[in-house]
């Protein structure tokens, strides 16, 4: 019994925390988050060939260093601490992960390593203006054309669309839905990015008009693979929540400490510090449910499916309550563009509903453990 | 990170299976896992087992082997209450001998107090209740106005003590007295255990909201104890007090997380036995249920595992109390919603509940006992936080 990080992976946590206080500080995400492509491209770069973060959890025959789903979390953990601005979620989190239960061998030798190494930015275009997280959701269809497919339809709120090489596009074959890799520069695709809330995460609206494309994986049987890639991803945001979270109690402890008023720190006052006691029980519960399912990601166990739901659910409850916590605490400087409690609130927001909100993911849970 | 136990552990847990297996028989499989420290349902039968335990030495399983115990792991502590819950036997009785008045003996204790009271609830041959709380002394405990005065080789004590968990069962006390009326409140206290049955110690149930009366008031005119019942030095009770109630949150959590889930998946159970479990919004409140029931052993798992590296439970063990009291409580009202106007109706003449009138109603005071809501709030932001602290009153 043994529920606690290896030296190791600590040691990856202290060189990715300074890494990022380093590169991801608050004036670093605000100039990305006012750019339209919305990361550093020398960042991302270092990121790759220095870090390896990329490729971290990639096996060391795509190029990656094999490490588990577990380190990943870790890292996934920081970069929500720091806000970063960066297509790390949706080039590791999305695609990678769907090229890598894919099934298809030649897809995995081909692109991983260019993910792994940092060359290629990647995402996955599921979702369409209907909003939808579920396979009803998916309308864009996929038609045989000579030795590959054309896809015709639309993909919206697609994460890093607008500046991913590679796009793994959901469409339907017939009844069934499969997967196809669409390159950022393809012809009949248009790109076009759209003006979000949480500035800090970009997102894109993709058209497609007989745009061509190479299936990944089997025709027809998408969706298992999908279903799985939407699993390791919830278990990735529910780490990426946790670390958010825990700054926004961090933020407000350090405020409450040293805020005067009535002649004593903010802190002292009960209606205070029970709010960050309340703040530390679902930070702390929130990190067990995201390190927990880390665990059953790195194992892929039967438990997945329901444990990934569940820290999804949970993790955005909590982050998103942090949040707001934190700018009731900080008081009217927390309603401020100038102070950093609003970039949280917006990450926190944004994050809730990514991957489908809780109310979404109580109910499929509710199914996955037989309600 | 790995959550499987060692090829020991699991030969240790082989050990517990098989002894519940040829023992939890007869009328103490009959009785199941009903009743608790505040719940007396099946007493005489849940004492006879509790002595059959002490036979077989699994009471004081973490105790060192000189005091009588066995000296088992905390790991090894934790594999048995978590087969004793699976098994559903019948709720302990010697909880405050054992979890709270042994271990502060082992470690406050002269040798003679060891000696003469260790063997008793081991054996489940005494039986303990705790004399902390009074009218005045609740969450403020170090305001105890119960005064203690020695006379001879005898202290006298005069007072009263409430909230007191099974008092008519007990044969012993042990009761934070003012030793010191002169000094601050918290360094004019001593620990001491008094005998129950003498003219001068009173026992009045308290009934309480559930119509049943597992709590009692106690009252000390001119009550006895020998001179050398003191635990810990004079007037330096409050350290020893303080003691006792660290070990509260020992080995038991993974147990109750069991009873919890179990007490969820009846619920579940329910809801889909009349139907109700096609009702969105009840789906989502059965699946936050589970959920919440789920991280109580994640977090569970976290506190295990920083217990095994450092010996004692982390300071964030304090949300342990909190979060299970107040799921505990959102669970009660969810079985009272799902059984509708049912929920109305009682079991039997006498109110006599049902299990899940029973859940809800004691549910309340589970966020009082134990350190209310509102002192785990303060513990948890003074002491993990470092907030600063209210400034004391005037």
């Amino acid at each position: 019994m043994n529920f606690a990080f290896s030296e190791e992976q600590e040691e990856l946590r202290r060189t990715v925390r300074a890494f990022l206080e380093d590169k991801s500080s608050s004036a670093e995400v605000r100039r990305l988050m006012e750019t339209e492509e919305g990361y550093d491209p020398a960042v991302w770069e270092q990121m790759g060939s220095q870090l390896g973060l990329q490729g971290l959890a990639i096996p060391e025959e795509y190029g990656g260093s094999g490490y588990s789903y577990v380190e990943l979390i870790v890292v996934l953990e920081e970069m929500g601490r720091a806000l970063l601005t960066a297509p790390y979620f949706s080039t590791v989190a999305l695609a990678a992960n769907a090229i890598l239960h894919s099934g298809d061998d030649a897809a995995k030798k081909e692109l991983l390593p260019g993910i792994a190494s940092g060359e290629t930015i990647a995402t996955v275009a599921m979702t369409e203006d209907n909003g939808r997280w579920d396979a009803e959701g998916i309308t864009a269809t996929a038609t045989k054309s000579g030795d590959g497919y054309t896809i015709d339809g639309h993909k919206m709120f697609v994460l890093d669309g607008h500046t991913a090489n590679l796009i793994i596009v959901a469409a339907k074959t017939g009844d069934n839905i499969s997967l196809f890799t669409v390159a950022g520069d393809a012809a009949g695709l248009t790109r076009t990015p759209l003006a979000t809330m949480d500035q800090t995460r970009k997102q894109a609206r993709l058209e497609f008009s007989a745009t061509p494309a190479k299936l990944l994986g089997t025709e027809g049987e998408g969706w298992p693979v999908l279903s799985r890639v939407l699993d390791l991803a919830a278990v990735a945001l529910a780490a990426e929540q946790v670390g958010g979270a825990q700054k926004c109690l961090d933020m407000s402890v350090d405020y409450a400490k040293v805020r005067v008023q009535f002649g004593r720190p903010i802190g002292s006052f009960q209606a205070i510090k029970h709010k960050c006691a309340d703040m530390l029980l679902e930070v702390e519960s929130a990190k067990s449910a995201a390190y927990y399912a880390g665990w059953a990601a790195a194992e892929l166990n039967d438990e997945l499916p329901t444990v990934a739901s569940l820290a999804k659910a949970y993790c955005s409850d909590a982050y998103f309550h942090a949040a707001a916590e934190n700018i009731q605490i900080h008081g009217g400087i927390g309603f401020t563009w100038e102070h950093d409690a609003h970039l949280y609130f917006k990450r926190a927001k944004s994050s809730q509903l990514l991957l489908g909100d809780p109310t979404y993911h109580r109910e499929l849970l509710a199914q996955r453990i037989g309600i | 990170m790995d959550f499987r136990w060692s090829a020991e552990d699991e030969a240790f847990r082989e050990e517990v299976r098989s002894w519940l297996k040829e023992h939890l028989v007869g009328e103490y499989a009959a009785l199941g896992s009903g009743g608790g420290p505040a719940d007396e349902t099946g007493w005489d039968v849940r004492l006879e087992w509790e002595k059959q335990l002490g036979e077989a030495g699994w009471i004081g399983l973490g105790w060192p082997k000189e005091y009588g115990g066995r000296g088992a792991s905390i790991t090894q502590q934790l594999i048995f209450n978590e087969e004793y819950a699976k098994a559903n036997a019948p709720a302990r009785v010697s909880f405050f001998g054992e979890g709270l008045l042994g271990p502060t003996l082992i470690a406050f204790g002269t040798e003679e107090q060891k000696q003469r009271f260790l063997p008793g609830i081991l054996k489940c041959k005494e039986l303990w209740c705790q004399g902390f709380s009074e009218p005045d002394a609740g969450s403020d405990l170090a305001n105890v106005k119960t005064r203690a005065i020695l006379d001879g080789d005898e202290w006298v004590v005069n007072g009263q003590k409430v909230w007191t968990t099974l008092a008519h069962h007990s044969d012993w006390i042990f009761a934070v007295c003012r030793t010191d009326p002169e000094a601050p409140k918290h360094k004019g206290l001593s620990f001491i255990l008094l005998p129950m049955d003498q003219p001068g110690i009173d026992v009045k149930p308290l009934k309480q909201l559930t119509g049943s009366a597992e709590f009692n008031e106690v009252f000390f005119t001119d009550a006895r104890t020998s001179a050398d019942l003191v635990v810990g030095n004079i007037n330096e009770g409050w350290k020893v007090a303080m003691g006792t109630l660290g070990f509260e949150r020992g080995t038991a959590f993974l147990a109750q997380q069991l009873h919890f889930q179990h007490e969820c998946e009846q619920v579940i159970d329910y809801a889909k036995k009349q139907g109700l479990s096609d009702d969105p919004i009840v789906r989502q409140k059965l699946a936050d249920a589970w959920i919440g029931v789920q991280i109580m052993k994640y977090n569970g798992f976290r506190s295990i595992t920083k217990m095994l590296a450092t010996g004692s439970p982390p300071p964030e063990a304090s949300i342990s109390k909190l979060y299970w009291s107040h799921w505990h409580r959102h669970l009660g009202e969810l079985e009272m919603e799902l059984m509708g106007p049912w929920s109305e109706v009682l079991a039997g003449p006498n109110y006599e509940l049902e299990e899940f009138q029973s859940s809800f109603l004691l549910s309340r005071a589970e966020t009082i006992y134990t350190g209310s809501t509102e002192i785990q709030k303060n513990i948890i932001g003074e002491r993990v936080l470092g907030l600063p602290r209210e400034p004391a009153a005037s």
